[in-house]
């Protein structure tokens, strides 16, 4: 049922490696790479022209405002590659944080509490995953209400009142940096779970399985792939994830409300998108996500070291995001008409 | 079988009202009187007070209008998730020109903020439609561009009641034989695109291409043209929308609408609109509305803290899912029964 509906923009939006091209044009020229030389222009411009842009503080401050992100946007990018969504992740950052509060302030300890805000995010993960794989439900419609419902809960939990108190060795650990470098120690997690991310989606059998789920989820099934045991792990890898940057917002902010993290969801997903994954599915790499959320979180730290309020980044994150998606379609309109005369009438979207 | 060959006066009213009670309209305007009869066991002022009653009709009419249009992009397989941001949007820009001008004519004021908001829809169906992207990403750009552009042009400035003409504020609250105005409003234009969308040619195409859009464009359906017309529409009601806060609340600061998304989506799922499109009315979002809202007001009533309100809503969209799928499938092995048994 749910292939019915994308099945039609999967046959649009794909896009298949030219063999025909040589082996360094097929690696150089593609969209994580464009990205890739998008973020480089922004981080040179933005070192020459900002002050006190290019220096360890800064970067290490810009690190430390992009991690959630770069938790959740590495299991947010195999979601979307099988074609699936979850828009539930901001709740779940929020509603993980009140959990590990509550733990915590029932005098627990931190890593005690911050399993319960796992297990929390596993089983919201599971839950979005069920109803999916189970009930054949939409992910889109799925996750919009859970969306609602984990930050309704989270809300619920806590009202209007906030959790500040955390035992300090933790809090300082999250804060803490490498050496003199200004990069976080936070960091050291993020490049661990980046490279077992890369090596899973990438090197895998399970990986290719994410991908052809999102090429066409009938002839991944034919093949073998068990589509919907895959699709309902990443729901509960992306719950996981969601919890994480959950437990570390609450703890380098050191303050967990229901509303931490509103509208998050929607910063990740730009960031996806814009790295290079498809929002039809079947393909992207996570270092086009990595430089994707780079991307933004450099452009909203140079604008705001200009004193260019943050509603100016929300216009230009818009932006980028429609751009993105826009920018897909107009390559392949104009790669069709290219193709067209050698090859004659591009293939039926129905075939 | 035997009712279609030869319609008697009899059968043919008995059918209307089985199907009548079976509708999902039925349905959750039984659940919305069952919400108001519990809570007015508990609190009677909550139905028989001047003010109870006139909030039962007043509160959700703005998230009804703006429902309306969402009813109608999510028929036609889409979503639009802008409709907050175009809901601040229009409502800041109605106080802006009010401040500019004092002496505005309020009817013009409504026709500035529908065709404001309807060239913001129109922006979202041209990327859309032309660009062939997914619906859901490109209005999730715009929630953010046009919220975006509202901080900007607002700031922390904010627009008071005393900045607007009373005539204007005086629409919020007025009544007509104890039905308040704007809920009249809201009702007239249901009734426009409930005709529209039931009786004309036009209304039916947007369920075509929602059911099957390649069937559609292989029959020969504008699929182009509905979708851009869908995005106008939702547009064009978003700014009633904000015109409407406007009216009835009369502070505007940069944070009107801000996830009124959430609920008109949920109240259009709830209201039987299937979200994979093709089916439900914009009646069923207008009550789906209703009860999400009056389920939301309710609740301090019953005696469960406010906080909870969001926690309903996100639990009613997905149980309406629930039930749409477990619907969906009877019918079709139903379907199926009746194609072996011929």
């Amino acid at each position: 049922m749910t292939t019915l509906l994308t099945a039609e923009p999967a046959a649009l939006g794909r896009t298949y490696a030219n063999f025909g091209r040589p082996a360094w044009r097929r690696l150089l020229f593609t969209r994580e790479m464009a990205i890739i030389a998008l973020l480089s222009v922004v981080v040179i411009t933005a070192s020459v022209m900002v002050p006190k842009f290019a220096t360890p503080v800064t970067m290490g401050y810009l690190l430390f405002d992009i991690t959630p992100i770069l938790f959740i946007a590495l299991a947010m990018a195999p979601v979307m590659i099988t074609g699936d969504i979850d828009l539930s992740v901001g709740s779940m950052v929020g509603l993980s944080g009140v959990t590990l509060g509550l733990c915590s302030q029932a005098g627990l300890s931190i890593p005690v509490a911050a399993l319960a805000a796992l297990a929390v995010g596993a089983l919201g993960g599971l839950v979005n995953g069920l109803l999916v794989t189970r009930i054949g439900l939409p992910a889109l419609a799925v996750t919009i209400g859970t969306l609602a419902l984990y930050r309704g809960i989270a809300v619920g939990l806590l009202g209007t009142t906030a959790i500040t108190q955390f035992d300090k060795s933790w809090t300082t650990l999250v804060k803490s940096r490498i050496g003199t470098t200004g990069i976080p120690m936070v960091m050291i997690v993020f490049v661990v779970l980046l490279v077992a991310f890369s090596i899973v989606l990438h090197y895998t059998p399970f990986g290719r399985g994410v991908f052809a789920i999102g090429l066409s989820k009938d002839a991944a099934v034919f093949s073998g792939v068990k589509a919907d045991r895959t699709r309902l792990v990443l729901f509960v890898v992306s719950g996981l994830m969601a919890a994480l940057a959950g437990i570390y917002y609450v703890l380098y902010y050191t303050s967990a409300r229901g509303d931490n993290a509103t509208g998050m969801e929607l910063q990740v997903i730009a960031a996806v998108v814009l790295g290079g994954v498809s929002v039809f599915g079947g393909r992207g790499a996570l270092h086009g996500v990595v430089a994707g959320v780079l991307l933004i979180g450099v452009l909203s730290k140079a604008l705001q070291l200009v004193n260019i309020t943050s509603d100016v980044v929300s216009i230009i994150t818009g932006v980028l995001l429609v751009g993105s998606v826009i920018a897909g379609s107009v390559m392949n309109w104009v790669q069709s008409r290219r193709v067209k005369p050698a090859l004659g009438p591009a293939p039926s979207t129905t075939a | 079988m035997t009712t279609v060959a030869t319609p008697t006066f009899a059968s043919e009213v008995a059918s209307r009202f089985g199907s009548l009670a079976r509708s999902r309209e039925t349905g959750i305007f039984l659940a919305f009187a069952l919400v108001v009869i519990a809570t007015t066991v508990k609190n009677p002022a909550f139905l028989f007070s001047g003010d109870g009653w006139r909030d039962l009709l007043l509160t959700p009419a703005i998230v009804a209008v703006v429902a309306i249009g969402q009813a109608m992009v999510i028929i036609t397989r889409s979503v639009d998730l802008s409709v907050g941001s175009i809901v601040g949007l229009s409502a800041y820009l109605v106080g802006t020109l009010f401040v500019a001008m004092p002496g505005f004519p309020v009817a013009v004021m409504f026709l500035v903020g529908i065709a404001f908001g309807a060239l913001l829809g129109l922006v979202n169906g041209a990327l859309v439609a032309f660009g062939k992207v997914p619906a859901m990403v490109i209005t999730l750009g715009t929630l953010y561009a046009f919220r975006g552009i509202n901080v900007a042009w607002t700031g922390s400035n904010r627009i008071n009641a005393s900045d607007m003409p009373a005539s204007f504020l005086a629409l919020g609250t007025k009544q007509f034989l104890t039905i308040p105005v704007l809920t009249l409003i809201a009702l007239a234009i249901l009734v426009a695109v409930a005709w529209y969308m039931a009786n004309t040619r036009g209304g039916r195409e947007f369920y075509a291409i929602g059911s099957d859009p390649a069937a559609a464009e292989l029959y020969g359906l504008a699929k182009t043209r509905r979708v851009l017309v869908a995005f106008v529409a939702s547009g064009a009601a978003s700014g009633l929308g904000g015109v409407l806060f406007a009216a009835r609340y009369g502070t505007i600061n940069s944070q009107v609408g801000d996830g009124l998304e959430l609920q008109a989506i949920g109240a259009a799922v709830i209201g039987g609109v299937a979200i994979v499109g093709g089916s439900g009315t914009v009646v069923g979002a207008v009550l789906g509305a209703y009860l999400l809202l009056t389920i939301n007001r309710a609740l301090p009533v019953l005696g469960i803290p406010d906080f909870w309100q969001r926690a309903v809503v996100g639990a009613l969209i997905i149980g309406a899912i629930i039930l749409d799928r477990v619907l969906a499938n009877r019918q079709t092995k139903r379907l199926r029964a009746e194609r072996d048994a011929a």
